[in-house]
């Protein structure tokens, strides 16, 4: 039960990585390391039921007869997983009942991060702006969800992990673990035994759900792993869309993120998922501090005619990998994927999509664009396959990659397995130097470098961008040009 | 307003400018004409501050002001305007958002406010209906996909949008018919006032039927070679660059 340790002097340089602050507030630990003590102390700390526990443990004991994956383009220092805190929460004597409750120094993280908790002040905003409700992730718990009452009104559950265990455990019970299972893979099989907390949405049928709906992820505590658990369900014809947002503070140290998100669409559903991450990318030149982003997040089209599309704003992370997928199982299913990973310094990205199509008619678009700049390495990997019944199955991709400099690397990976001969895929590719001429021509119209360089950009991935819902779209876009700040010259 | 003094230029160590001087004057269309590899577009080049094109000697200032001391975006602000030769492609970037961020970045260069969404309509516009570019065009990415007259066009749409002070015109007639280069002429003349000033490159004597300039001046290996009123082009026409390329 250490108190957080005052970090301040490893913020150097603030105006880089404009998250890069420490919250000091009194935070809550498990003793470092990694063992079934750790695994029960975190259930128990969450009160959870015995078959929660059960499942946890189950996992753990899993994960320690695999191994770590190798095959993604990236390269880093192993993981010494004994030495992390698997378990950090502001310390509170009861959960917070309402906003009041919270630590004000959260509530002013949370201000500075420009996320709106609290309604009355978004229910005050400008008239007809669009509302959405946040649920705050802070370190490894949820500190408070808005827009509870009315969501619930609308049938629509929002909540944090945690209370959906407690409140809705025959809804996790059947659905936890049913898109990833356990032991999928050694990250996702690690986040099942230690996972912290994080969304659960639950949309029941025909119900369109009637805001957005945010989750807002932020590291604190040094040393600590977060592995947040997000399972999102849309009943026959519903609609829910929801969007993620990450930062942390900067320091010496990797952090692991570790996630799982898991989204089930029954018939007729659609779920549309956006993430905009910014993590730390760590120190522009060595790369040292930055966060490890281990995510697995898939999507089961569980019924016939569900829809389901990611779209991502990959800008942060010192490595990223993570493919958001697809399981194309109902008939007549849609999937989709747009993506934005903007490598810059030392940065590593491996990030992609799969589609797999395992009903007839099922239909997928990957619009994949990858930005390298500084001496980072940008890789896209997907799959797209056909099981045998996916008949009349089409799928068209396009990735297009963007170098900046000369110090940078894009790669793409697109593996294509059609077992039935009646599917149509397409696969586009380009790679093009962003290059001078239209630099120096955007130059003498009155744009400084930087700033050609930005308009260019944007225009790259524009086809993305529209993608995202509108007040995230403009982040997002100021985002992409403050990732490449300093990216030419 | 525009002084050029014995001005040395080179690219890859290649001198292509060999004490080049010239003075156009406030309110005057000077045509340039040459054989090619004379140095027209680096001339063009040289004096918009493109990266590669080495300033080795002389001077070159607009209005009194060193402009080779300059980077590329602060001369577009003093007003220097370069219509390319190839317009470039900028997939992605609606043209009416590229000339909006292209004139809010000059009027933040010279301390202005920026232009408010309805005064830039308003003059995006009247700017189409008088070159005769189909508004719904300003929306789409920027060149991309526009024909070599289209893109001319937006070249000159571009500057009635900018309002510069000093033109450089760069083969603006090299793929354009006749009806296009009226149009696109007709834009050009709209622009000339006592205090702007134009430099229109060219190999063939044609534009100037339509942009009739002050001062005609040859340039050859480098060099102003030759100056004169408007029949010079006409004798050039009629006797080709021989004559110069030998001076030279």
């Amino acid at each position: 039960m250490a108190a957080v340790k005052q970090t301040v002097e490893h913020v150097e340089s603030l105006e880089k990585y404009k998250h890069g602050f420490v919250t000091d507030i009194d935070q809550e630990f498990a003793p470092k390391g990694l063992s079934e003590e750790i695994v029960r102390f975190i259930s128990a700390k969450k009160d959870e039921p015995e078959w929660m526990l059960a499942w946890r443990l189950d996992a753990y004991e899993r994960w320690l007869a695999m191994d770590e994956p190798t095959w993604a383009k990236v390269h880093f220092p192993r993981i010494d997983y004994q030495d992390a805190y698997y378990y950090a929460a502001p310390k509170a004597k009861e959960g917070p009942k309402s906003l009041d409750e919270v630590d004000p120094d959260i509530l002013a993280t949370y201000e500075k991060l420009g996320i709106p908790l609290r309604e009355q002040e978004v229910l005050a905003g400008v008239q007809g702006a669009p509302r959405y409700a946040v649920d705050a992730v802070f370190d490894s718990v949820s500190v408070v969800t808005t827009f509870k009452k009315e969501l619930a009104q609308a049938g629509v559950i929002f909540c944090s992990m945690s209370e959906a265990i407690r409140e809705h455990p025959e809804l996790v019970q059947k659905y936890l673990g049913s898109v990833v299972p356990v032991s999928d893979n050694y990250y996702a099989c690690l986040n099942s035994a230690v996972f912290s907390d994080g969304s659960f949405v639950y949309v029941p049928p025909g119900v369109r759900c009637p805001m957005e709906l945010s989750t807002y992820f932020r590291i604190n505590a040094e040393n600590s792993g977060q592995f947040e658990r997000t399972l999102i369900i849309a009943d026959k014809g519903a609609y829910v869309s929801y969007l993620e947002g990450c930062t942390a503070p900067m320091r010496d140290e990797n952090q692991l993120h570790a996630a799982v998100v898991e989204l089930v669409a029954l018939d007729d559903a659609e779920i549309k998922y956006s993430t905009v991450q910014n993590w730390y990318p760590g120190d522009p030149e060595t790369g040292k501090g930055g966060i490890y982003n281990f995510v697995t997040k898939r999507a089961d089209c569980r019924g016939d005619r569900a829809k389901v599309s990611w779209t991502q704003v990959e800008t942060g992370s010192a490595i990223t990998w993570k493919y958001p997928s697809c399981v194309l199982r109902g008939n007549e299913s849609v999937g989709e994927f747009y993506s934005i990973a903007i490598t810059n310094g030392r940065q590593q990205a491996d990030t992609g999509t799969k589609m797999i199509h395992l009903g007839a008619n099922t239909r997928s678009r990957i619009i994949s664009k990858g930005i390298s700049a500084g001496k980072s390495s940008n890789t896209y990997r997907g799959l797209v396959s056909a099981h045998p019944k996916a008949k009349g199955a089409r799928n068209f991709t396009q990735c297009d990659s963007l170098l900046i400099g000369k110090a940078c690397a894009a790669h793409t990976v697109p593996y294509v397995e059609a077992r039935n001969g009646q599917c149509v895929f397409e696969h586009e590719a380009t790679t093009t130097k962003l290059s001078e001429d239209q630099l120096f021509y955007a130059m003498q119209r009155g744009l400084s470098e930087e700033e050609a360089v930005q308009l260019l950009v944007n225009g790259f991935v524009k086809d993305v961008l529209q993608e995202l819902p509108m007040e995230f779209a403009v982040e997002a876009q100021k985002l992409v040009a403050i990732s490449l700040e300093g990216s030419v010259g | 307003m525009l002084s050029i003094s014995n001005l040395r230029a080179e690219v890859d160590g290649n001198e292509i400018l060999k004490g080049l001087s010239l003075e156009v004057p406030s309110g005057e269309v000077h045509a340039i004409m040459g054989p090619n590899g004379a140095g027209k577009s680096t001339l063009s080049y040289v004096l918009t501050g493109r990266e590669g094109y080495e300033v080795t000697g002389g001077t070159a200032t607009l209005d009194g002001e060193d402009l080779l001391a300059l980077d590329p975006a602060e001369r577009a602000a003093k007003g220097v305007f370069l219509s390319f030769q190839y317009p470039l492609e900028i997939p992605g970037v609606p043209a009416l958002t590229f000339i909006r961020t292209a004139m809010n970045a000059q009027r933040k260069a010279r301390g202005e406010p920026e232009v408010s969404a309805p005064e830039f309509l308003k003059l995006a516009k009247a700017t189409a209906a008088a070159l005769k570019i189909e508004f719904d065009m300003l929306k789409r990415a920027l060149n991309v996909g526009f024909s070599g007259g289209e893109k001319k066009r937006m070249e000159i749409f571009q500057m009635a949008m900018l309002s510069p002070r000093f033109l450089i015109l760069d083969e603006t007639d090299s793929g354009l018919d006749i009806d296009a280069l009226r149009i696109v002429s007709d834009g050009v003349n709209a622009m000339r006032s006592p205090d702007r000033s134009m430099l229109v490159i060219t190999h063939y004597q044609r534009l100037l039927d339509y942009i009739k300039p002050d001062r005609v001046h040859v340039l050859s290996a480098g060099r102003i070679v030759a100056s004169g009123g408007p029949e010079l082009a006409l004798e050039l026409e009629r006797e080709g660059y021989d004559k110069y390329a030998r001076a030279a």
